[in-house]
């Protein structure tokens, strides 16, 4: 396979992962419409479109008549079932199709496919969908999947379409084995960054809803974040080191390392914010500010701010 | 926690400004802040004076970080004390209600002597730190956890302290080298010096550097055309304590002379132009560096000869790498590499301005006191040269030749004291911060009560849950399957 077959086919598995992506949200939300009409107790708030289980099997009495509405109910159960397995199906269709154009696009440029912005988008939608299926088996946030597979959607909708950039070389500046390491732990503790702040944010208006103070999404927030800080933490390092290397300063406050800092510093204060008596829905705002930080390291930093890094633009 | 959750915050926003604001020091645009005074000359003063083009060595940054770092030492210090404590201190007792604690389990036993001692058996290979009283086993594990959490907020101390190391001794310099010219490390050598306090530029690394040739290459197909794709200085070097090589400086390859770093930043064009004066003599040869102002390598450069007679000339040029034509008529280069390079000149003459003792850029001309070269039609004399070309100025003032083309390398050179402390900091940091995540620190009992049962139990002593398979494997260790009788009960 030559390397030019390799990126059409990296470009035709994109756009197939749009394609089971987009069915799946579809399937997730069709679901979520199903069960939303069966009343107001079997109703999930639209931050989770869909439990997969047979949560919300027994309807309220008043919702539909009582006479034959069981074979009703069950035939809608089961549609709803059936779509609400499809979706997940599909999700982890989606992720396969999604790593499957990562790897092709490795091969197309001979290098790890990490150097561009459009490259670090579609990495980084791999990272996310694979991170939330390795977390979800055995526990129960398949509420959060329909958001997971909607983020992942856009993420992967803007690098094809706004970000996208044709295999090339990179600019000798990229050229270093550090490139490797530290963009894959920036991409990976995204990843990690973005299920935090969805699973913050369902968790913040379940809270607000039900009062909850400890559910199944503040344990994935809690989780990822502690397993996301250290690996940003390295990828600053990495940075740092590669820095040295390349510009002869490890830290020289270009926007890129600022904004690195601040998200860092953000997330620090959340951890913090955590162990603080009665601050946890504090910590959960710095989480999410933390996460806007990252985002705007990637978006704003590249696209509005000349700096060092500028190189990494579109 | 709070103080440091609020000036945590609080370094994250004053951080932010220096992003969007020019900074002073910030590598990637020397003038930034500079034409930010001349686009905004009402605000830029204010700015100035609110330190806001150097945020990160202003005060009230410094005060945040100071604050934070002063209440993270008077947070760290106790609990290096506690740590101490509890590190010479045994397991403490049972409470008095175990059914209260997270992990709870209660077993029937036949000898629950033997049973403690297989607890404690299986606790010790677990590596709790394990007390067998004569009713009860304590146990204890994960105390590596706040021992990471100690040496990840002490580690914060070394990387300052590393840095300001740095900042202090070390210096950074810049220095463009057109190719065969020698670089003596001398501070009066380099283009930019910009030395920390208490850096010794007196005794600066012994050595000379010689760019013995340079090579660019640039893509040349596709979208991306004129991108570059690889550079390479080949540099000869004498240094006291290194002898004497070669070496071939690239992008993430610096040469590294005992401590002392060259890094390739960037290069350029130096054509080398000879200036015959109007006796005829050679008053200025060699080549002359070129700034590159775009992405095509269209290059500004300035050639001063004040030695020329009758009169100084000044020559101002602009060089393009692939001259092609213009839109409006103007030559504007194509491509990067030096396909079909052309100089163009305008003349000037009168006082260089070079003795009246302020310091001069050798890139730029002080026109204040110079008058532009005219052609016999009155309009100011341009040129166009290819290299091999000679042309004459009006009035008699001399000639000049384009004889060919060199490159420019331009280095940054840094030393930097502190990096070593800054590494390692770091390296602490990492696993300091991984320890202290990763790891729950729990305690584990298990009392024989006096009806031939025994009670397991764990207890967090962190926001990280006990394990579940602690006290899962503990029950079994102590030869009963774990779903046997007595399963958890609550309330009995």
């Amino acid at each position: 396979m030559t390397s030019l077959d390799a990126a059409r086919l990296s470009d035709t598995l994109v756009t197939t992962a749009l394609a089971v992506f987009s069915l799946a949200l579809v399937a997730f939300a069709v679901a979520a419409a199903l069960t939303r009409a069966k009343g107001p107790s079997a109703a999930r708030t639209p931050s989770e479109p869909v439990p997969a289980g047979p949560a919300g099997s027994a309807g309220p009495a008043g919702a539909l008549p009582p006479s034959g509405a069981a074979p009703l109910d069950r035939g809608r159960g089961t549609d709803r079932g059936f779509l609400a397995s499809a979706a997940t199906s599909m999700t982890l269709l989606g992720t396969i199709v999604v790593v499957l154009a990562v790897v092709a696009r490795g091969v197309a440029a001979g290098r790890a496919p990490w150097g561009n912005m459009y490259e670090f988008g579609l990495t980084g939608s791999a990272a996310v969908a694979l991170a939330f299926l390795v977390y979800r088996r055995g526990r129960p946030v398949d509420g959060l999947a329909a958001w997971i597979v909607a983020v992942v959607l856009v993420l992967l909708g803007i690098s094809a379409t706004s970000l996208y950039t044709p295999v090339d070389d990179l600019v000798p500046v990229l050229n270093s084995r550090w490139l490797v390491v530290h963009v894959a732990a920036a991409i990976i503790a995204g990843g990690l960054f973005t299920i935090g702040a969805l699973a913050t944010i369902a968790h913040l208006v379940r809270q607000r809803r039900h009062g909850e103070h400890d559910g199944p999404f503040s344990q994935l927030a809690h989780t990822v974040h502690l397993v996301a800080f250290p690996i940003w933490t390295f990828a600053v390092i990495a940075g740092a080191v590669w820095a040295e290397n390349a510009w002869g300063r490890y830290w020289g406050w270009d926007p890129k390392e600022t904004w690195a800092f601040i998200t860092w510093v953000l997330y620090a204060a959340h951890l913090h914010a955590l162990s603080t008596v009665g601050w946890r829905r504090r910590a959960g705002l710095l989480a999410i500010a933390g996460f806007a930080a990252f985002l705007f390291n990637f978006f704003g930093v590249n696209l509005w701010i000349p700096g060092l890094h500028s190189y990494a633009g579109v | 926690m709070r103080t440091a959750v609020v000036l945590l915050v609080l370094l994250a926003l004053t951080a932010v400004p220096g992003s969007v604001l020019p900074q002073r020091g910030v590598s990637s645009d020397p003038s930034a802040v500079a034409n930010f005074y001349a686009e905004h000359p009402d605000l830029a003063p204010w700015l100035d004076r609110l330190s806001l083009f150097n945020v990160y060595s202003a005060p009230w940054f410094a005060a945040v970080y100071v604050l934070l770092l002063v209440s993270m030492t008077g947070c760290v210090v106790p609990r290096s004390a506690q740590l101490w404590r509890d590190f010479r201190a045994a397991p403490p007792p049972s409470p008095r209600h175990l059914s209260r604690e997270s992990a709870h389990r209660r077993l029937q036993v036949v000898d629950s002597d033997a049973a403690l001692d297989a607890a404690a058996a299986h606790l010790r290979d677990r590596r709790f730190r394990v007390v067998r009283t004569a009713g009860e086993v304590r146990a204890e594990k994960g105390r590596v956890r706040e021992l990471g959490n100690l040496v990840f907020h002490l580690s914060l101390l070394v990387l300052l302290f590393g840095v300001a190391g740095g900042k202090l001794l070390g210096y950074e310099g810049r220095v463009a080298l057109a190719e065969g010219a020698t670089f003596a490390n001398v501070s009066s050598s380099y283009d930019a010096l910009t030395p920390g306090p208490w850096a010794d530029l007196a005794g600066l690394e012994p050595l000379q550097l010689v760019l013995d040739d340079f090579e660019a290459q640039f893509e040349t197909e596709g979208s991306r055309f004129g991108e570059p794709r690889g550079f390479e200085a080949v540099v000869s070097y004498g240094s006291e304590d290194e002898g004497e090589g070669t070496f071939t400086v690239r992008p993430n390859r610096p040469l590294d002379i005992d401590g002392t770093k060259f890094f390739l930043t960037g290069h350029g064009y130096a054509p080398e132009l000879t200036v015959r004066d109007g006796n005829g003599d050679v008053a200025a040869s060699g080549p002359t560096i070129f700034l590159p102002v775009d992405q095509a390598f269209t290059s500004d450069g300035v050639v001063k000869v004040p030695d020329a007679r009758p009169t100084s000339l000044a020559l101002q040029g602009l060089f393009l790498p692939t001259a092609v034509d213009g839109p409006d008529g103007m030559g504007v280069s194509a491509y990067p590499g030096a396909v079909n390079p052309i100089v163009q000149l305008s003349a000037y003459t009168g006082d260089l301005g070079l003795d009246d003792g302020t310091p001069q850029s050798v890139y730029s001309l002080d026109f204040d006191d110079l008058d532009r070269v005219r052609g016999s039609d009155g309009e100011p004399w341009r040129v166009s040269l290819a290299p091999g070309q000679t042309v004459r100025l009006p009035d008699g003032l001399g000639s000049v030749t384009f004889d060919g083309l060199s490159r420019f390398a331009n280095f940054q050179v840094a030393r930097d004291p502190g990096k070593e402390v800054s590494l390692v900091a770091a390296i602490l940091l990492m696993l300091g911060l991984t320890v202290s995540l990763a790891v729950p620190r729990r305690r584990v009992w298990v009392r024989a009560g006096a009806d031939g049962t025994i009670e397991l139990a764990g207890r967090a002593l962190s926001r990280r849950p006990v394990p579940s398979n602690d006290i899962d494997d503990l029950a079994a260790a102590i030869d009963l399957p774990p779903a046997s009788a007595g399963q958890h009960t609550e309330e009995q």
